[in-house]
Parts: structure tokens; C-alpha cells; sequence
């Protein structure tokens, strides 16, 4: 065993010195593999990561949405149309609720203003949630609500971090909004929504039903759209579909197809992920390609050298194996580390620009790295053994060759 | 050094830090539990549908509450233009159907 695993370490050493002898195609093959590995791993670990916190944070939304539609559009929902749902054998509870859009044209971004649901417990349990502020700023038992015990009242809003940041504003300062009629209203900001939230918050304003109403001149007649809750889980379908029949514009969105929402959101088999993965995989077959086409004249020479002073086939096919195998798993390392880095500790850096796409308001957030071996063992057998096996299969054909005749074809 | 040990020590020390990456990974994911819960609560007592991933357009930003139209909606040739659509795929419901 131990004159095996020696022979190895002079085959690992003559090979690494063959490779320092071409230093810039080596050097360069390693930094293009490095790099393709990198994006793969990239975005394996963040969409993976993304996908999984959507569904642990989305478990607990609305069981079923229920949306007007006219003309193919989102329409507002009459309040008369409460009662009709509610008499839906298996509907537990309805709610309606007030949300729409609202432009800042200082800044170009879009807002999303939402009224909290009026129940009484739940309107508390913003007010009253302590705030837990350490002298270097950073506390882990900091809640999600900044409101400092006040309430939530007309002419105040509590606003996302997102918004805070863009706008630099906080607590105490004034927020303007044209309404639809012109009428400008300032409300008063009530307290913001904490940093560790924005994946959900960013962008979100929280005002009163009466502010709401006064901005966008909706009439108290309508909401925006209902949710609803129902009895036994397993029958969320039926109930939707019973809605439906029931309501024929109405268009209820249940808890499951949000989930898959997410689930099928940046699936690689579709837009901007089928290209950067087929770029990277055409970079990779051209890599096997160029390995698999054959050797060039000095590699020949050098097999019919090595063979000449009595190295055996196999020993050329081991030391061309362990060729394959330091270039893949030094590359496939460092690019899976880089990717580590780059997606959980810059907050997808490279990323970034593609994501924030034509919005000024963007959310900062940090991913909770969800990285399992799963995902490693699949990348890993993407990467490294397709081009250690393409490596082995040009090398058992030269290594077989006669060494006079590889020694004697110079032209390179 | 040799070349061999050199290589091996690389090997090892990749291997070592990935093993750290992924203690990393696990003791985050612990140690982010409580804001993902918080973040759930927050979901739920608000009645949120949608992860606030994309602001530029409406249909971008709830992504499950889209109209069916949306890649309609300028005009009735108009195509996709805002680059998170070229992230995100059309809902489930609408791909499943014959």
C-alpha cells in the first residue's frame, strides 16, 4: 500500500511540473473552469436559498385569495359580495383587505400601501411590541415592528426600511401623498418596519382604512380583494372552486398556488436562468471537447518520451487521470467557496444589478444560507467528473500508440 | 515541499473550509429561525401574498396575484419588458393548463 500510495506522489509531482511548464493555457483553463463552476454553484445556492425561505416565510399566508375581474384586469370588490362567500358551506372567516400601489415621483419608485387587518388583538399586537435597542445597534432580540408604543392612528403611517433608506426618513418625519384629487396629505411616520424583514417589508407603507380611502378616493363600498379561511385545510380547493361558482368573476388564488409561485420562480428551466446555464455549459463542452478531440503534438511527444524510458499505459492513463482530477477539484473548491461568499456573505453581489432590474426601491436582505450536500454532490458530479473522464479517454488512445512513432511527429 | 504534498495541503485546506462553510450554513440557519419566524408572523398578521423581490412593475411585485393578462397589458402584442421578468415563470396554474 505504501509503495502504491508513493508512486502516486511522484506521479502527482511529475504531473504538476509537466502542467507549471505551461503555465498560461493551464493557469487560464483553471480560471475559466473556476469561474463556471462559480456561476453554477452562485445560482444553485441563492435560487435554492430563495426558494426555501419563501415557502417557510409564505406557509402562514391567506388559505384563499378571492380577486374581481374585469376585462382581464384586477377590479375593486364590492363589500355586498362578503356575505355571498361567508355562506359558502366550508368558509370559516372572510376578511377584506385594502392594498394598492402608489408612485413617488421623487424618487421613481413604486410603493405598496396596505392597511392592516382592523381586528382589535392584532392591532395591538403592533402597537405595543417593545423596542429593544443595545448601544452598538445590533440586537438579535430586536422585534420586527420599531413602532416605540405608538399606535397606529389616522394621519400616520408606519413605513419599510426600504422606503426609510431610500428616502432617508424616519420616525417623526413627514411623508407627502397626492391623493386623487390632488389634495396633497402629509402623514406622519409612526415608526418603521426593522431591517430583518425587508424581504417581506421593504416597500410596504401601513396606513389607516380612513387615510387609505381619503388617498385613492375608493368608495367604502369596496375593498380590494378578500381573504378567506376555511374549516377543514384539505377542502381549500372545493371551497375556491365553490366560490367561483358561485361568483363567476370572481377569481380566488388559493395558499398552494402562492407556494408554487415561488417554487417555480427562477426555474433554471426557463428566462434568464437557461441562459447562464447554457452559456456555462457550452463553455464546459467546449473545455470537453478540446480534451476529448486529442492531444496536441507536444503531449504526444512527451507520452512517447515516457513510454520510451519505460513507463507503462496505465502509468500514463494515472498520471493524465490525476491531471483531470487537480484541475477539476481545485476548480470545483475554490468556485464553490467563491459562490459561498459571494451569495451569502456580499449579498449576491454579481447578481445584483440583473435582479434590481428597472426598480430604485430594492430590497436588502440577507439569505439564510440553506447549502446542503445534496446540492454539492450534484454539482460536483455536473463538473468534475465529466471533465475528468473526458481527460482519461483521448490519453488511453495516444497512450497505446507505439512511442517512436509519437516521437517522431514534432510538428506542433 | 514537493509538488504532491503542496497540492495535498491545498486539497485539504479547501476541504477544511468548505466543512466550515457548511457548519456556517447550519448555524445560520439556526440562528435565523427566529427572524424567519418573525417574518411568517409578519406574513400572516398582515395577510401578505407575495415576497417583496421585484417593485418596478405591479405584476412583478405580487407575482401570484397577477392578472392573466399581464403579459398583455400595454397592448395586446406588447411583450415582456422589465428584466425580473426574465426571472420568474408564469404562474403554475396558467402552465398547467391544456
Amino acid at each position: 500500500m505504501k509503495h502504491w500510495i508513493e508512486k502516486q506522489r511522484y506521479i502527482i509531482d511529475f504531473t504538476i511540473s509537466s502542467l507549471l511548464r505551461r503555465k498560461v493555457k493551464n493557469f487560464g483553463l483553471l480560471a475559466l473552469y473556476t469561474l463556471i463552476v462559480f456561476i453554477l454553484a452562485s445560482t444553485m445556492f441563492f435560487t435554492y436559498s430563495i426558494k426555501k425561505e419563501a415557502s417557510l416565510i409564505l406557509k402562514d399566508a391567506p388559505e384563499i385569495v378571492v380577486q374581481k375581474i374585469v376585462a382581464g384586469r384586477h377590479d375593486l370588490f364590492p363589500v355586498s359580495y362578503v356575505d355571498t362567500i361567508r355562506h359558502v358551506r366550508g368558509v370559516a372567516a372572510v376578511e377584506s383587505r385594502l392594498w394598492g400601489y402608489y408612485y413617488d415621483s421623487l424618487v421613481s419608485a413604486n410603493y405598496t400601501l396596505l392597511t392592516p387587518p382592523a381586528r382589535e388583538s392584532d392591532t395591538k399586537s403592533f402597537a405595543k411590541t417593545p423596542i429593544v435597542e443595545t448601544e452598538s445597534g445590533v440586537d438579535t432580540s430586536k422585534p420586527l415592528f420599531e413602532l416605540n408604543g405608538a399606535v397606529l392612528e389616522p394621519g400616520t403611517l408606519i413605513i419599510g426600511n426600504g422606503i426609510a433608506r431610500l428616502r432617508n426618513i424616519g420616525k417623526g418625519d413627514y411623508m407627502p401623498f397626492m391623493a386623487f384629487d390632488g389634495k396633497i396629505m402629509n402623514l406622519k411616520i409612526a415608526g418603521t418596519l426593522s431591517s430583518q424583514s425587508e424581504l417581506v417589508s421593504s416597500d410596504l407603507m401601513l396606513i389607516t382604512e380612513e387615510d387609505y380611502r381619503k388617498i385613492f378616493g375608493i368608495d367604502k363600498r369596496y375593498v380590494t380583494d378578500l381573504t378567506v379561511s376555511v374549516n377543514n385545510p384539505s377542502e381549500v380547493a372545493t371551497v375556491a372552486s365553490k366560490i367561483k361558482k358561485r361568483l363567476p368573476e370572481a377569481r380566488p388564488i388559493i395558499r398552494d398556488e402562492i407556494l408554487r409561485t415561488y417554487d417555480s420562480i427562477f426555474n433554471w428551466r426557463g428566462g434568464m436562468m437557461i441562459v447562464i446555464f447554457s452559456a456555462a455549459v457550452l463553455a464546459f463542452v467546449i473545455f470537453a471537447w478540446d480534451k476529448a478531440s486529442g492531444l496536441s503534438a507536444g503531449e504526444r511527444r512527451e507520452i512517447g518520451i515516457l513510454k520510451a524510458v519505460g513507463w507503462e499505459t496505465s502509468d500514463v492513463i494515472q498520471m493524465k487521470f490525476w491531471e483531470g482530477a487537480m484541475v477539476s477539484l481545485t476548480a470545483f473548491l475554490t468556485g464553490v467557496i467563491l459562490a459561498y461568499v459571494h451569495v451569502f456573505f456580499t449579498g449576491s453581489m454579481v447578481f445584483e444589478p440583473a435582479l434590481k432590474g428597472w426598480s430604485n426601491l430594492y430590497p436588502n436582505f440577507e439569505l439564510t444560507p440553506f447549502v446542503n450536500l445534496e446540492q454539492l454532490t450534484t454539482l460536483f458530479f455536473l463538473t468534475v467528473v465529466p471533465y475528468t473522464v473526458a481527460t482519461i479517454v483521448p490519453i488511453w488512445r495516444a497512450a497505446t500508440i507505439d512511442p517512436d512513432s509519437a516521437m517522431r511527429f514534432t510538428g506542433e | 515541499m514537493r509538488n504532491s504534498s503542496l497540492f495535498f495541503l491545498y486539497l485539504s485546506a479547501g476541504a477544511a473550509l468548505l466543512s466550515l462553510l457548511l457548519v456556517h450554513a447550519s448555524f445560520s440557519e439556526y440562528a435565523q429561525q427566529e427572524y424567519l419566524e418573525e417574518k411568517a408572523s409578519l406574513v400572516k398578521t398582515l395577510k401578505l401574498t407575495d415576497l417583496c423581490l421585484f417593485t418596478e412593475a405591479r405584476y412583478t411585485r405580487h407575482l401570484s396575484q397577477a392578472d392573466l393578462n399581464t403579459a398583455f397589458q400595454d397592448h395586446p402584442i406588447s411583450l415582456e419588458h422589465f428584466p425580473s421578468g426574465s426571472f420568474t415563470q408564469p404562474p403554475q396554474r396558467i402552465r398547467e393548463r391544456p
